[in-house]
């Protein structure tokens, strides 16, 4: 069948399209739209760098980050590196990032704790236990964090008596207003070893319960990992610790003059951090475990007990891997929310980034610096988050038939 | 269906059930001590309130003093000291506004508080309701600064306590809030420049904590000036919560545009509306309104998140509760006045949370027909 004959040439009607003039194209609006607010954002860039330039200026305030070699000369509190007054304000930022993160790595892991305890309280059959799940929640997320830091931190300040008479409760643990002062373990060789048994043993229980999996899909026999684990994990420091005559050494904290000598003390300020920070975020993470628990449908556990699965079974293979497709997400956020509150150190007086950030802007009058790093940490805190979620999501997507 | 009522004989006896599954006995028998392990935890929980709420309350009322201006009471009791709360009510509340004019805040508290339970109701969602606004927002400003009718004039320096954290969280986020739609509006548009510069700031923001932003509000906006310009302290704090609020918005109005079908675009397209027309008539109403619960729990935070400019030492409620407290009179008293405080924002944040999951139910209600 020949075509040609049935429709005339397109050439005219074509050329009508190409007429129609470049405004009222969309590609070529979208262009200009886009053009458009490149130079207003770049005018309005270039106003406030020229106008920072020119105050910097005329305030004589150095720029750039020289100063980050220079001496610091102000103490820190608490530090997890050797640090002195003499050392550079580059390494005082340093004690400041490594605070943040143990105060953050110390308060994820209280809060996941916590926070998974309340949850499962409010599903709870039990009506006090629910019910005061549930107050628990309601009162402290209605109380700004910063609130409860300061109320911490004044328990602690305020009604704690002084290292002298301080707070005895057990033997080796001291409450005062200078802090807690605990016990450790004595840093001798044997204690090392356990450790360094402990760490292995998390290793072997990585690659068996990798192992049992492969098993399992290949010739469905099961293998008691849980069980296998623990016995690991407690068993390889304990052989170890009796390989070594099983030595009793604890640092316990005594109080020698106007304070205390051994042990670890933590300080007041830690502390009130660390409470406020874990029993804000707990009850966030309490309503996402609890959202993830309810998502899964009772049919979903029906079916599986129809199945005739033990309840062990049931909990691990079916309810357990959906709920965490639900509660993983805004745990995460939950997580790094906690990160960022802990920028709330600088209003009680732990060293944490910000605080040691805000101390050298002060000395130093670098603001734009100062302020640019504080941001840069943050930044690479919730950005390898958000590689590590997406990463997280994409192993754990549903996928769909 | 009705049942038929069952013929009673003069044999059969109607046999009631067990007193223990009934009333209040059956109650508490299923909720409290159903199965061995509930029943130790019932135990469990029960005796640890007891060590805890009567001490408690014995603290906080039989052993307290009440009465203004009784430090010296204070000292010696064994109790909560209230007095610290009720001899500095006023300036906590409304800190270094002058004494005589005080009642000119609490007015505009009281109107903002009217409008607020107004527009909670929702046949009021009007656009009208907007005019309202507007008017109600500029009366509580001439209220607040003065020079006008003769009131007095009151420098913004002295405004502090509760009107000036209301102030930051309603004005911050109603001047957050077409910023976010228009982020969230350029974080889905088709032209990529635009696209990226709207992902870029929402993560910039959403990836730093509030207080680098206040920090940069009060140390580096002087610097982004001209010399000779400055600008207020508290205006400047209240523009880094607008830029911080405006990213949350803006990715929460991204979920309501996500949650629109496709088919509503395709509709109003094939009508012959342009972007705007689309966005304005089409998709924005329904967007919006998905995601009013979940901006309620902005306004929340926001609410909340106004206490952090004590860091940068504007005088909010927790910046005049902490200078009463570092009176030499008042110190030592810290819990109780923080307790008042967080009551303060307990009922503030329970009220909008509340209300919030009210307004979830209502409206998922239309949905389900």
């Amino acid at each position: 069948m020949n075509l040609k004959g049935t429709h005339p040439a397109p050439e005219p009607y074509l050329k009508e399209i190409e007429k129609v003039p470049f405004w009222l194209d969309p590609k070529w609006r979208a262009v200009i739209y886009q053009i458009g607010v490149f130079c207003m954002v770049g005018l309005l860039a270039y106003y406030l760098v020229s106008n920072t330039i020119a105050n910097l200026q005329r305030q004589h305030i150095a720029t750039g980050f020289g100063f980050l070699h220079k001496e610091a000369s102000f103490e820190i509190g608490e530090s997890l590196i050797p640090y002195s007054a003499a050392s550079t304000y580059g390494r005082a930022l340093l004690v400041g990032a490594l605070n943040t993160i143990k105060v953050s790595f110390i308060g994820i892991i209280l809060t996941l704790f916590l926070g998974t305890f309340i949850g499962i309280a409010r599903l709870s059959s039990n009506w006090l236990v629910s019910k005061l799940a549930g107050i628990y929640i309601e009162a402290m997320q209605d109380v700004p964090v910063l609130l409860q830091l300061f109320f911490w931190y004044a328990i602690f300040y305020e009604t704690l008596p002084s290292p002298r008479q301080a707070l005895h409760p057990v033997r080796g643990l001291f409450l005062s207003n200078r802090g807690v002062a605990l016990p450790v373990p004595a840093s001798i060789p044997a204690y090392k070893y356990m450790l360094l048994a402990f760490l292995s043993a998390c290793v072997a229980a990585y690659f068996l319960k990798k192992w049992a999996r492969k098993r399992q899909e290949e010739t469905g026999k099961i293998f008691p990992v849980f069980i296998t684990s623990t016995v690991m994990l407690l068993g390889f420091p304990l052989v170890t610790w009796l390989l070594f005559g099983a030595p009793i050494e604890i640092d316990t904290p005594e109080l020698v003059g106007f304070n205390f000598k051994g042990g670890i003390m933590l300080s007041p300020e830690f502390i009130a951090l660390l409470m406020g920070l874990v029993l804000y975020t707990a009850a966030f993470v309490a309503e996402v475990v609890r959202a993830g628990i309810q998502s899964v449908s009772k049919g979903q556990k029906e079916a599986a007990m129809a199945l005739g699965l033990k309840p062990s079974y049931v909990l691990n293979l079916v309810i357990l891997p959906q709920a965490m497709r639900v509660i993983i997400p805004p745990l995460t956020s939950q997580m790094l929310n906690l990160t960022k509150n802990s920028s709330l150190a600088v209003a009680i007086g732990f060293p944490d980034f910000v605080s040691v950030a805000n101390t050298c802007i002060n000395q130093t009058g670098q603001a734009v610096e100062g302020v640019a790093l504080i941001m840069a940490v943050y930044l690479i805190f919730s950005l390898s988050t958000s590689v590590f979620m997406n990463w997280y999501n994409k192993k754990t997507a549903l996928v769909e038939r | 269906m009705a049942m038929e009522p069952y013929p009673q004989s003069a044999q059969a006896e109607v046999v009631k059930p067990p007193p223990t599954s009934v009333g209040v006995l059956g109650w508490i028998k299923d909720n409290l001590f159903n199965g061995y392990f509930n029943s130790l935890l019932t135990i469990v929980t029960l005796f640890f309130l007891y060590k805890i709420v009567p001490p408690f309350v014995r603290w906080a009322f039989i052993d307290s003093v009440w009465c203004p201006d009784c430090a010296e009471a204070c000292k010696k009791a064994a109790g909560a000291c209230w007095s610290i709360i009720t001899s500095n009510i006023r300036f906590i509340i409304f800190g270094f506004y002058p004494y005589a004019e005080q009642w000119r805040p609490l007015i505009a508290m009281f109107l903002l508080f009217g409008l607020i339970y107004y527009s909670s109701k929702n046949k009021n969602w009007k656009k009208s309701l907007i005019y309202v606004w507007i008017v109600g927002l500029f009366v509580m400003g001439v209220l607040m600064k003065g020079g006008l009718f003769g009131l007095t004039s009151v420098e913004s320096t002295k405004w502090g306590g509760l009107p000036l954290t209301l102030l930051l969280s309603v004005f911050g986020l109603t001047a957050a809030y077409p910023l976010g739609v228009i982020l969230a509006l350029g974080r889905r548009s088709k032209m990529p420049g635009i696209r990226w510069m709207s992902i870029l700031y929402i993560e910039l923001i959403r990836g730093v904590p509030l207080i680098s932003l206040l920090f940069m509000s009060s140390i580096i906006f002087p610097l982004f000036l001209p010399e000779g310009v400055t600008i207020n302290k508290i205006l400047r704090a209240q523009v880094a919560i607008i830029l911080f609020t405006a990213a949350y918005i803006a990715e929460v109005v991204r979920g309501g545009l996500q949650g629109i079908p496709k088919g509503q675009y395709e509709a109003a397209e094939s009508l012959g509306l342009n972007y705007v027309l689309t966005m304005r008539l089409v998709i924005l109403p329904q967007a919006l309104k998905i995601v009013i619960p979940p901006t309620v729990s902005i306004l929340i935070s926001a609410f909340k998140d106004t206490s952090l400019v004590v860091i940068i030492a504007l005088w909010d409620l927790m910046k005049t509760t902490q200078s009463v407290l570092s009176h030499p009179k008042w110190m030592g008293f810290s819990p109780e006045a923080y307790i008042f405080l967080a009551i303060l924002y307990f009922l503030g944040c329970f009220s909008m949370s509340n209300y919030s999951r009210k307004l979830e139910r209502e409206l998922s209600q239309g949905e389900e027909r």
